[in-house]
């Protein structure tokens, strides 16, 4: 087993850990960093699951490697609520029942935290289109399309974007 | 990109490059592969360039789909490539994914090698012998496929300029945004006095790769669009395309599909010539 | 018994799963760790049918951190069998599962081994190396070579038929002798299921010195397994518990027993060390249950007014390989509910399950419902246009009218008694359906090209029962702090449970919300639980809930009449207090403190008479022909689902369980070649329904008409929405393909398969 030491970023917190090379992100995250807030939905990168925020762009973590990310900045579920607070984002979910199992939440949060600090002002449509990279099998994703809409209004409005 | 090479080299076969990874990886997972070694490219920021010039474009291979999308200079200069783009996968794989990548990979029913070879492009390849220009045709080979030797890694792509008089189409139809086409098509062309004028009609998930379809740019060239004219070109591209035998979408199927977006692509390609005229 | 005034039951509350979920802190199997843990990888049948004549681990077994490979030979006790939860049906225990392969392999997918190690990767690769030899036997592949009999899954059953009966009602025969009119066709669905996006997992730990197993990673019904783990492992069910955790969907394939249930934990046991297990997505594939796959051979009678006098129908369902825990659900659920909610008196079925070398098929939310429907609408409207009448008007005639509710359907399947549908405005909602999807407006446009486009609109309309028996138990407990603990056994599977019996609870105690915590699923929560399957969670965990709310009132006042040593009758409690004249006054918090030991009451409730629910849905689909893609240009789902716990919760289920059933019409397609292999092993094969497919769809819940079945008067509200959604999709399709003369008669429709329906309809290129 050959281990090599990588050391990223992850939630703002340097970290070091030593794994195989083809331990992948997602894994290394879950089972080595033990936050499991990232889920696995099924290693292929078809289902979107696993998405992160790698260097401020949503990526699916099953397809990267830990060794990859070598002093990159990761961004997990986990550092979407300052506290007790829900994020605008995490509080729109909850507002609009876009959640039902909770285990493909996580991703969407991900890509959606991504899509509206690069495009704010991004319309319906262009939310549905990146959405179109996630599998959710409870909702039927239309709550989901209203709670990154309704999220998107509320963070302009408020100008505030939480990072 | 020399150590890389160097690395290629060393191992014999055992390694391969990773890119985005957006194709290898679930390959990894699925132990459809099983490398000695993965050699890293990803980092090799001079191969993630894009330059736009009266040569024409240059993309570097590790450019990412998100990149080429953003990029106002292929909006504006290169829109067959611009409008293929969007059909590529989904959001969270165009962050990751490259253009080399891709062209490696060579799926049958991916956009990239189609519109490469609609544009008549270069792929530039270095190895330990040095680096070649392959012309896109010479370089997809067949089902998953290509040019590249085993201690090879593909480091640009460039398109000649493209001319603004031209019209053009991209059309694909897939099951679900996203997925890989049943069956698309890249074409473009020029009107001169009204007729068609160096067509390039590429199909893309008809056959073992994506196809130049000469026969159905012979029947289109010179001639004006009229009905008959075009009809009988998508009967000649329906009986050109190579399409596999597959539960998903049988042969007759895909033909006549590919028919229908033949014809659509050219109705708005065609249509594109109005907004030039006016 | 009263049913308290509502602060919160019937209000859309928000969730109290979210917060922890959406943070990331949920718990699912795969997110615990517990010390000293191995892996395991199961390795499986790549042959669909065989001898197994031996499995050599010795190349396995040389990699470092491979701990073991067990196999039937390790398990010295009777190699256990899967038992029948539900359905069991009349002589197909021989066709049952035995929990590891030893003599015969019988699917792809089928457990052979357990390879146990330090890692997962590790085990996956020592699970690559595990040599298993099997000699080939010819495979069943369908239900066709199943019933030529060139080959037997199980030699000394001499078929592969592993139930069949016949049932009905009235004189089905007669009525056919003499019926004006009739007509016959043939259906089918394909084979696919819930596939949820947490594949299955176990955690399993043995304790060796207090000779305790406990399993995390239970799900639907913890109790029922537990006893069946318990037996197998010749333990006490005392010392077996199954833990449930955050349960990622599971739309009745997680959650049942399977081989895995047994295998982790006897793994567990065998090396004195956790063991966890986590499947991946090619493999639950060929490992969880299939389910849908049914055909249907029907004839209907009707008189020359158009009103249907009788329905015979053959239904087969393609079980796969064994008969599993869910029995003959599929077939004889279809069966039951083919005649759906029309005044139907004659039927007569006959209901075949049959064996093949394929994934063994279970419940699959809506089992037989989806099919049944898809069968029944999809035959009543070629019925329709045979008599020239609209496809509404044929349903008008023909829907159960209020007067006749309740409608007694007789005995249709063998291991429950006779029922009958409650009231309810099956023609109202009917009417409502159609004016929301534009019936009348839109009316110039059926069957027209428009854009290119040919429109169609199409009805469907069911009726489905919830709530299976027998009974559910909770228990309240006050802690000392004043904070209400509920435990119940219902299972979560993400339909909120913890909120909506909370709802329930406080309305029961009338106090805040949270200050209530709701336990659910949990073996060490109670003693006996039932668990959650057919829409089962509110009616029963939420009336044992109201029950044992009841209860606890009444401990509460007597407790504090004997604290304050007055009698019974001069104690009242209001609001989470007991009161006295003379204002005494206690707080649960205070009357907890005062108490010794846990101030604690128990709730159960049961009934065998389930309430029905029942609606219409309707679609307006336009065509591309020459492409064979259908786009739902509008889906309005209308049903009257009673009292509603939270509307907010009933709505999501119907938005998520009409998706579900478009993916099944559309998409989704478990692909077998004709050697038995599995084709389909990825979720870029398996197509679900993505953000960008179904856009435009409306499900309205109405509370129209309250059961009587239940003290709460719910009915559930998880499951019925899939039903009709096959058949009225169908039925649009024909609509807008009427001067076509397409009739789709089996799923999926796809773009290559609606297509050739087309052309070969008119004999060529359509321009």
């Amino acid at each position: 087993m050959n281990l090599q030491d990588v050391s990223f970023s992850v939630n703002g917190e340097l970290l070091k850990v030593q794994v195989e090379p083809r331990r992948t992100l997602a894994d290394c995250l879950r089972h080595d960093l033990r936050l499991t807030g990232t889920h696995v939905g099924c290693e292929h990168g078809v289902c979107g699951a696993c998405t992160v925020i790698v260097n401020d762009a949503a990526v699916r973590s099953c397809l990267l490697l830990a060794v990859q990310v070598d002093g990159w900045a990761i961004r997990t579920v986990e550092s979407l609520a300052s506290g007790e607070q829900l994020s605008p984002l995490q509080q729109a979910f909850q507002d609009n029942h876009a959640l039902q199992c909770g285990f493909c939440t996580p991703g969407i949060l991900m890509t959606a935290q991504a899509l509206l600090e690069s495009e704010p002002d991004a319309n319906n449509e262009r939310i549905v289109e990146v959405l179109s990279g996630h599998i959710c099998r409870c909702t039927g994703y239309l709550p989901i399309i209203k709670a990154i809409a309704q999220a998107r209004d509320v963070i302009n409005s408020g100008r505030q974007i939480t990072r | 990109m020399e150590h890389a090479i160097a690395l290629l080299g060393q191992y014999q076969g055992e390694a391969r490059i990773i890119a985005g990874g957006q194709s290898l990886i679930p390959m990894l997972a699925y132990r459809l592969a099983a490398p000695a070694a993965l050699i890293d490219i990803g980092r090799l920021a001079d191969l993630a360039t894009i330059r736009l010039d009266d040569q024409g474009l240059s993309i570097g291979s590790l450019t990412r789909w998100c990149d080429i999308q953003c990029s106002t200079e292929i909006r504006k200069n290169h829109p067959l490539l611009h409008d293929a783009i969007g059909h590529v996968a989904h959001y969270q794989i165009r962050n990751r994914g490259t253009i080399g990548g891709s062209l490696a990979h060579c799926d049958p029913a991916a956009e990239c090698p189609a519109v490469v070879l609609a544009c008549q492009g270069e792929i530039i390849v270095q190895g330990s012998n040095g680096t070649r220009s392959v012309r896109a045709e010479d370089f997809f080979q067949g089902l998953l496929s290509t040019d590249l030797q085993d201690d090879e890694v593909i480091t640009a792509i460039k398109l000649p300029p493209w001319n603004p008089k031209r019209l053009w189409a991209f059309n694909e139809f897939s099951r679900r945004t996203g997925d890989f086409a049943l069956a698309g098509v890249a074409i473009h062309f020029e009107m001169v006095s009204d007729c068609i004028s160096v067509p390039s009609i590429v199909g893309f998930g008809v056959g073992d790769r994506a196809l130049v379809l000469r026969a159905t740019q012979d029947a289109l060239e010179f001639n004006a669009p009229e009905p008959e004219t075009i009809a009988r070109a998508i009967s000649i591209a329906r009986e050109e395309i190579d399409p596999p035998v597959d539960p998903h979408a049988p042969p007759d199927y895909r033909r006549a599909l590919f028919g229908v977006l033949l014809k659509r692509a050219l109705k708005e390609a065609l249509g594109r010539n109005r907004g030039l005229m006016s | 018994m009263t049913v308290s005034h509502n602060n919160y039951v019937g209000r859309p509350i928000p969730r109290t799963e979210d917060p922890r979920l959406l943070r990331g802190n949920g718990c699912f199997v795969d997110d615990m760790h517990r010390l000293g843990t191995l892996h395991a990888v199961i390795v499986r049948s790549q042959i669909a049918h065989g001898h197994l004549r031996s499995i050599d681990a010795s190349r396995a077994l040389l990699i470092p951190g491979v701990c073991a490979v067990l196999t039937a030979a390790d398990i010295k006790s009777e190699i256990g069998v899967l038992p029948f939860r539900i359905a069991p049906l009349e002589g197909a225990e021989p066709f049952r599962q035995p929990v590891i392969a030893s003599k015969r392999v019988r699917y792809v997918g089928e457990p052979v081994a357990i390879v146990i190690a330090e890692s997962r990767a590790i085990a996956e690769d020592a699970a690559e190396v595990v040599d298993v030899s099997i000699e080939q036997i010819e495979p069943v592949p369908d239900v066709t070579a199943a019933r030529s009999g060139q080959s037997y899954l199980f030699e000394e059953q001499r078929t592969n038929v592993a139930s069949r009966y016949q049932i009905g009602r009235g004189k089905a025969q007669a009525a056919f002798e003499k019926a004006a009119y009739t007509r016959r066709e043939q259906f089918s669905v394909q084979r696919h299921t819930a596939m949820p996006m947490e594949m299955r997992g176990l955690l399993a730990e043995w304790n060796s010195q207090t000779e305790h197993m406990t399993v995390w990673g239970a799900a639907k019904v913890p109790f029922f397994n537990r006893k069946v783990l318990a037996g197998m492992l010749g333990l006490p069910n005392e010392k077996v518990d199954l833990i449930e955790l955050d349960v990622g969907g599971a739309f009745g394939v997680r959650g049942e027993f399977y081989p895995e249930d047994f295998l982790v934990p006897f793994a567990s046991r065998h090396l004195g060390r956790p063991v966890k297990w986590q499947e991946d997505r090619r493999e639950h594939m060929m490992a969880t249950n299939h389910s849908r796959e049914i055909y249907c051979d029907v004839e209907i009678a009707c008189s020359s007014d158009g009103l249907i006098l009788a329905l015979r129908a053959q239904v087969i369902a393609d079980l796969g390989a064994y008969v599993g825990t869910s029995g003959g659900i599929l077939a004889s659920r279809a069966g039951q509910f083919l005649a759906g909610p029309y005044r139907i008196p004659d039927i007569d079925l006959d209901i075949l399950s049959i064996v093949t070398n394929k994934t063994p098929a279970g419940s699959y939310r809506g089992p037989g419902r989806f099919e049944s429907s898809f069968f029944r609408e999809r035959l009543f409207d070629m019925v329709a246009r045979d008599f020239g009448i609209d496809g509404l008007e044929f349903r008008r005639r023909n829907l159960i009218s209020q007067s006749e509710l309740p409608y007694d359907i007789g005995q249709l399947v063998p291991y429950e008694g006779p029922t009958s549908y409650e009231c309810g405005d099956y023609l109202g909602v009917l009417q409502d359906c159609a004016k929301a999807i534009g019936w009348t407006e839109k009316a110039s446009i059926r069957g027209r090209r428009i854009d290119g486009k040919y429109h169609g609109l199409g009805f469907g309309c069911f009726v489905d029962s919830s709530g299976a028996g027998p009974k559910e138990n909770a228990t309240l407990r006050i802690e000392k702090s004043g904070s209400v603990s509920v435990s119940v056994g219902s299972s979560a599977l993400g339909q909120g449970i913890e909120t909506a019996h909370a709802q329930i609870c406080a309305d029961q105690l009338r106090i805040p919300m949270d200050r209530i915590s709701i336990s659910h699923g949990s073996t060490t929560l109670l003693s006996e639980g039932f668990g959650s399957f057919h829409s089962r969670s509110m009616i029963m965990g939420g009336n044992a809930i109201v029950a044992a709310s009841v209860n606890m009132i009444e401990t509460l006042k007597a407790r504090a009449a004997k604290y304050w040593g007055i009698p019974l009758s001069d104690v009242t409690y209001e609001d989470g207090h007991l009161r006295t004249s003379g204002r005494r006054l206690l707080s649960l918090a205070e009357l907890a403190c005062t108490v010794d030991g846990p101030l604690e009451a128990f709730g159960s409730f049961g009934t065998k008479m389930k309430p029905f629910g029942y609606g219409s849905h309707a679609a307006h689909v336009a065509v591309d022909v020459d492409t064979g893609h259908v786009e739902v240009v509008d889906y309005v789902a209308f049903e009257d689902v009673g009292r509603m716990i939270n509307p907010m919760i009933v709505h999501g289920q119907k938005i998520g369980a009409i998706v579900q059933g478009l993916g099944g019409v559309f998409l989704e397609h478990l692909m077998y070649d004709d050697r038995a292999q599995l084709l389909t092993g990825s979720l870029a094969d398996y197509l679900l329904p993505i953000a960008t497919d179904f856009l435009n769809i409306r499900a309205v819940a109405l509370d129209l008409t309250r059961t009587t079945r239940n003290p709460l008067g719910v009915k559930g509200a998880g499951e019925d929405a899939i039903a009709p959604v096959a058949g009225v999709i169908g039925n649009a399709i024909a609509d807008a393909l009427t001067s076509f003369g397409v009739e789709p008669r089996n799923l999926p429709i796809t773009p290559p398969t609606l297509w050739r329906l087309i052309h070969q309809s008119r004999g060529g290129a359509v321009a």
